[in-house]
């Protein structure tokens, strides 16, 4: 009786939330409908965004800039966070004394739930700043949102890749230390290989956050639509220019907005997507 | 001092946060070319014991290990246990190899399975490696089944294959002693049988010490046997001698089976 209704409930909520995937696509898809229909897929390679001076309804509206934005923003901090998040992960399973793997685990997972404008914050009052003085501009910008991304990404990675490694059995490992291999060569040879379905993984559960992340990316992007010429320079992202620009738009801006976000969440989709099929392709194997 | 390839000499081993040894001044010969069996019930100390001989037990932090192991190799007398420095360990690592209960191939081509502990041990050349390959294959009986998917992982090999694959990885490394744990013991019968033949083979070029739990196994493959009790080496003899006519009433008794 109780295992019936739990059946019949778990049911229901897995079917709810296919029913709200779906839904939110059909939304955004049909929100985004003038846009799709004025700009087409030139939408993705115009730079500019401007609602019309006499008609609010209107203007020109193009997504390259805060596509851009997203993706170099994300770029830098999957190149920062992937090496750093492998070597904390190697450190934990195969390096660190006993004594010292249980408080570094717990700090990482405490870093994994700060919430993200804690980050924002840290980021803008502390963190520019010093981004400043070290490659100039104005703090604020493409390398401080990459560097800060990815400090928020890399407590996430770290924890995935560790426990993947963790599950390279001791006897396989033992038989590479029993051919005469170094530590170094057991992790390159066996650790590395073996839990490379859980890296790739980690990998890309990671870029889809990075995507989407939206609080700590707004205070140090710098919000501007303008083109990057160099690292340090503002620019702005799609989840950014959402958050900023909703409140005021109308019309066509709306529409164009809806089709950001119709292009963010078709992306993070198949990020996820890819994601699950990898960790499912490592449990059927 | 005549035909040992190895000896222990009061060997005692303490594991790390335990009190009490888990061996016990152990005196265990290992004639050279020659196969040696360590019998004894479940928790007696056998694996303790070989995975002393080649020094795996370091892998693990404050495991202590008193009185000498040594390794008559090249000539030569050497106390493994006086063995400090990684790349000592190495060396000895790649003179005694060791095949563990569960096959364990690596993540990686059956080629590259075979050439990974010459690989490791700075063989470049690759006609040699090619060379070197296909003898340790041929020596551990695989040789006919791989030839042909050299180069696919050896993750799709049958249990049996993997564990020939894991002997032809050892065997490759020309070591003076190949350590067996319970090599059948995830095998099946046909499997279990080639692998026998195959350890049987081996004995020309390498002494052999395997411990099992198959009493048949011992009296079959084995030219001397060790029964241990507890930590203690209760009884070494010829294995005829140990399953014939035992010194030891305790031998006596778990040869036929009254405990164990
Ligand atoms: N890692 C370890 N730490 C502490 N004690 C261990 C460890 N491994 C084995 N032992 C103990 O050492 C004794 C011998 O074990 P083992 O050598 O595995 O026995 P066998 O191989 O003969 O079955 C057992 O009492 C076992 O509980
Ligand atoms: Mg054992």
């Amino acid at each position: 009786m109780g295992g019936k209704l739990f059946k019949n409930f778990s049911f229901f909520s897995a079917t709810l939330s296919f029913f709200i995937l779906v839904g939110i696509f059909s939304i955004l898809f049909s929100y985004a409908q003038d846009s799709l229909h004025e700009f087409g897929f030139d939408f993705l390679g115009s730079e500019v965004w401007e609602a019309d001076e006499d008609d609010e309804e209107l203007g020109v509206f193009g997504g390259y800039i805060p596509l851009v934005g997203t993706m170099l923003s994300t770029v830098i901090a999957m190149v920062i966070a992937t090496p750093l998040a492998m070597g904390i992960a190697i450190f934990l399973t195969e390096i660190a004394h006993k004594t010292l793997i249980k408080p570094v685990s717990i700090a990482i997972e405490l870093l994994a739930a700060i919430p993200s404008i804690i980050y924002g914050m840290w980021g803008l009052f502390y963190f520019a700043p010093i981004m400043q003085s070290a490659f100039g501009g104005n703090g604020v910008g493409l390398l401080t949102a990459g560097v800060v991304l990815a400090i928020m990404i890399i407590p996430f990675m770290a924890a995935i890749t560790r426990d993947s490694m963790n599950t390279v059995p001791d006897v396989l490992k033992e038989s590479a230390y029993a051919m005469g291999a170094t530590k170094f060569e057991v992790i390159k040879d066996v650790i590395m290989p073996y839990s490379k379905g859980g890296i790739i993984g980690s990998i890309i559960l990671a870029l889809g956050r990075a995507l989407g992340e939206t609080m700590a990316v707004a205070f140090l992007i710098g919000s501007v639509m303008q083109i990057p010429n160099k690292v340090t320079d503002a620019t702005t992202s799609i989840p950014v220019l959402l958050a900023n620009n909703f409140s005021e738009a109308e019309g066509l801006e709306m529409s164009s907005m809806y089709y950001l976000a119709l292009i963010l969440f078709v992306v993070s989709f198949a990020i996820i997507s890819i994601a699950k099929f990898y960790f499912l392709g490592k449990k059927v194997k | 001092m005549t035909n040992l390839i190895m000896e222990t000499k009061d060997f005692s081993f303490t594991y790390a946060g335990v009190d009490a040894p888990s061996l016990k001044k152990i005196n265990l010969p290992i004639e050279k070319n020659r196969i040696t069996a360590m019998i004894g019930p479940s928790g007696c100390g056998k694996s303790t014991l070989l995975r002393a001989m080649n020094r795996i037990h370091d892998l693990y932090p404050n495991n202590k290990y008193e009185g000498e192991i040594n390794l008559y190799s090249n000539g030569k007398k050497e106390n493994i246990l006086d063995l400090k420095k990684e790349n000592d360990l190495i060396r000895l690592r790649q003179d005694v190899g060791m095949i563990f209960q569960k096959p364990t191939p690596f993540p990686m081509s059956i080629y590259d399975n075979v050439a990974y502990g010459m690989r490791l041990a700075g063989v470049k050349n690759q006609s040699e490696l090619d060379g070197r390959v296909e003898k340790a294959l041929q020596d551990s009986a695989i040789w006919k089944e791989t030839k042909d998917r050299l180069n696919t992982s050896a993750l799709g090999m049958s249990g049996g294959q993997q564990q020939r694959l894991c002997i032809a990885r050892a065997v490759a490394l020309k070591p003076d002693i190949m350590l067996f744990d319970e090599p059948t013991s995830a095998l099946d019968p046909i499997s279990t049988g080639a692998i026998e033949e195959l350890i049987a083979e081996l004995k020309k070029d390498v002494s052999i010490v395997i411990v099992t739990h198959n009493m048949q196994q011992a009296s079959r493959l084995s030219d001397y046997t060790a029964f241990m009790y507890l930590g203690d080496l209760i009884e070494y003899d010829k294995t005829d001698t140990i399953f014939m006519n035992p010194n030891e009433k305790l031998t006596e008794d778990y040869i036929t089976g009254r405990f164990g």
